[in-house]
């Protein structure tokens, strides 16, 4: 590994130390009874319109996809794109839906899906199948936040071996949990403001800086391989990486906000205006996100993975180096620690913000719905502490067991995991219509065959759907939506006509639902 | 319908814009393409960053004009 730099080290540590000390601060930040669920794990449901712009994209823009998408593009071209696609699909769902379900959880003090689902279909199954379905989906997506850490540190020229090594995830670990236990939601929020600065200040710099050191944008795209600069064109009887491409946008937006930390950051907005004035502003991050996902692009051109002073990082990290090295390779050490501290804070911040979503998840719909069925307030607001650490540690235990390769395989999983909540969540915050049983039922054989089919191809993203002598590679999550969608559909009726007390049971009304 | 019943069940015609963002990025045979490539850049990569911005413009008006 390269030597350790010290100035890009120093900012990075700085720049830590001053989050740190906010996120503690932030426990007096609109000051709440701290010992009540909704105040620790909704931040009291007061951010307005600015606030839930830095946080929603804070959360939703992690560090991992900062690193991981350009890495794609670095290694795959045109398919890393995918992104941009699907960062725009993500608003009108956004805009339409959430507010509907910001109002009855604000109505009936819901923080949770498991508790939305729980009173508008009134079975504690299908409420335990989406918290369990949260949960696990959440789970590897805290731990390659952990990566993104890793790869900046690494990158820094920080190593060592055995316990050493781990030491400064292991620090960043202990900080990031402190404050989450201590601040809760407030945390994250005002550490987001730090974040996203320090990532606009990065990619627009980058975006400018370096095209005019290699030479513009012509001759960058000359650089990346003819093959991976567009989409392959399909052969005959096949979609080929077209229908790759829109069902792998199409699903992962779906997918998003089913999320459950997508979920508590919109839930924490003060009013559903606010979260439609997101819909419109939000587009921002996708922005740099598509400006970013170029960097990959730049990385080929600078051709960083040829250079021996990088030969370790890919080595160690493979394609999520090529951003830590391309920063390294073109920029004064003291911009590389502020673009380092702003993947490494921006790590912080949805892991802080998905250990908070799952243990709502756990206090609200497993241990209140099954273990203590009265608890107080008070009581309540502190399993879900506990919980968030707990959640944070097996995470942590995660990351440095096993290689990054199974948190990246089971991160895809949790992505076509999640989808199936969407008929119980998306679709029941519009009708009830579904019968509870049926919407379980369909929940069971997406994962069921959404699993065996993400097995079948490897852990790949796209299966190849032979339909009709045609050939239709698509996003496995996609596929196994509709599969749960008809399921539900179908089997709705014939539930139905084997009992007549569903419909009477919804605890919303549909006035509930709105302003 | 009069307006009541309309906000009541939450639809406004005006949500059809969204429909044009889908149809803009879901058909990738139209902008998997070279050119016309701008200052450098292939087509497919600034048609996209371009609908992030009409999006946003177009999630703006439906704000405006269903929010009284």
């Amino acid at each position: 590994m390269q030597h350790v730099n010290w100035v890009a080290l120093s900012i990075f540590v700085a720049l830590f130390g001053f989050i740190t000390w906010l996120g503690f601060a932030a426990a007096r930040w609109r000051k709440g009874d701290l010992d009540l669920l909704q105040e620790w794990g909704l931040g009291g449901r007061r951010f307005g319109t600015v606030i839930t712009w830095f946080l929603v994209g804070g959360d939703l823009y992690t560090a991992y996809t900062f690193v991981a998408v350009p890495a794609l593009a670095f290694g795959a071209g045109a398919v890393a794109f995918f992104a941009v696609p699907y960062t725009i699909l993500i608003y009108p769902i956004l805009f339409l839906v959430f507010p509907r379900l910001w109002h009855v959880c604000h109505k009936h003090g819901y923080i949770t899906a498991g508790d939305f689902v729980r009173g508008r279909f009134r079975n504690r199954w299908l409420a335990l199948a989406i918290t369990l379905t949260g949960i696990v989906a959440t789970m590897p997506y805290i731990a390659l936040q952990l990566v993104g850490i890793q790869v900046v540190i690494g990158a820094l020229g920080v190593s060592g071996s055995g316990f050493v090594a781990d030491l400064p995830l292991l620090v960043a670990f202990a900080v990031l949990a402190a404050f989450t236990y201590s601040s809760g939601l407030r945390a994250p929020a005002s550490i987001a403001i730090v974040k996203d600065i320090l990532i606009y200040i990065t990619a627009f710099t980058a975006v400018i800086v370096i095209p005019m050191q290699l030479g513009g944008f012509g001759r960058i795209f000359a650089a990346v391989p003819h093959a991976q600069l567009l989409l392959a064109v399909p052969g005959p009887h096949s979609t080929g990486a077209y229908s790759a491409y829109a069902t792998l946008a199409l699903g992962s937006a779906l997918a998003l906000f089913l999320y459950p930390h997508s979920l508590t950051a919109i839930l924490s907005a003060s009013s559903g205006a606010a979260i439609r004035r997101n819909a419109a502003m939000l587009p921002g991050y996708s922005f740099v996100l598509g400006l970013l996902a170029l960097l990959g692009f730049f990385a080929i051109a600078a051709g960083v993975k040829g250079l021996p002073e990088f030969a370790d990082g890919f080595k160690q990290f493979g394609n999520n180096f090529a951003v830590p090295a391309l920063l390294l390779h073109s920029f004064p050490a003291w911009f590389v620690g502020v673009a380092f501290a702003a993947i490494g804070i921006g790590a912080l911040v949805p892991a802080a913000i998905m250990s908070i979503a799952a243990a709502n998840l756990y206090t609200r719909n497993i241990h209140r719905e099954f273990i203590n069925k009265n608890p107080t307030d008070k009581q309540e607001a502190q399993m879900a502490k506990w919980a968030s650490l707990i959640v944070k540690v097996g995470a942590l235990v995660f990351i440095l067991g096993v290689p990054t390769k199974y948190a990246i395989q089971l991160q895809l999983l949790g992505g076509i995991w999640i989808i199936q909540t969407l008929p119980a969540v998306l679709l029941g915050a519009y009708t009830r219509w579904f019968n509870s049983w049926a919407l379980l039922l369909g929940w069971a054989a997406g994962m069921f065959a959404g699993t065996a089919m993400a097995v079948a191809v490897q852990l790949t993203p796209a299966y190849p759907l032979h339909f009709a002598g045609y050939l239709f590679p698509g996003y496995t999550a996609f596929y196994t939506l509709v599969l749960n969608l008809v399921l539900a559909v179908v089997l709705t009726p014939v539930f139905n006509a084997l009992s007549t007390r569903q419909a009477t049971l919804d605890e919303t009304a549909a006035a509930d639902y709105y302003a | 319908m009069n307006p009541t019943a309309q906000q009541r069940r939450g639809w406004s015609w005006w949500y059809l814009l969204f429909v044009v963002q889908f149809a803009g990025v879901l058909w990738p045979p139209f902008y998997s393409s070279a050119e016309p490539s701008w200052a450098g850049v292939p087509f497919f990569y600034w048609y996209q960053m371009l609908w992030v911005i009409v999006s946003a413009v177009l999630t703006a008006i439906v704000y405006f004009a269903t929010t009284k």
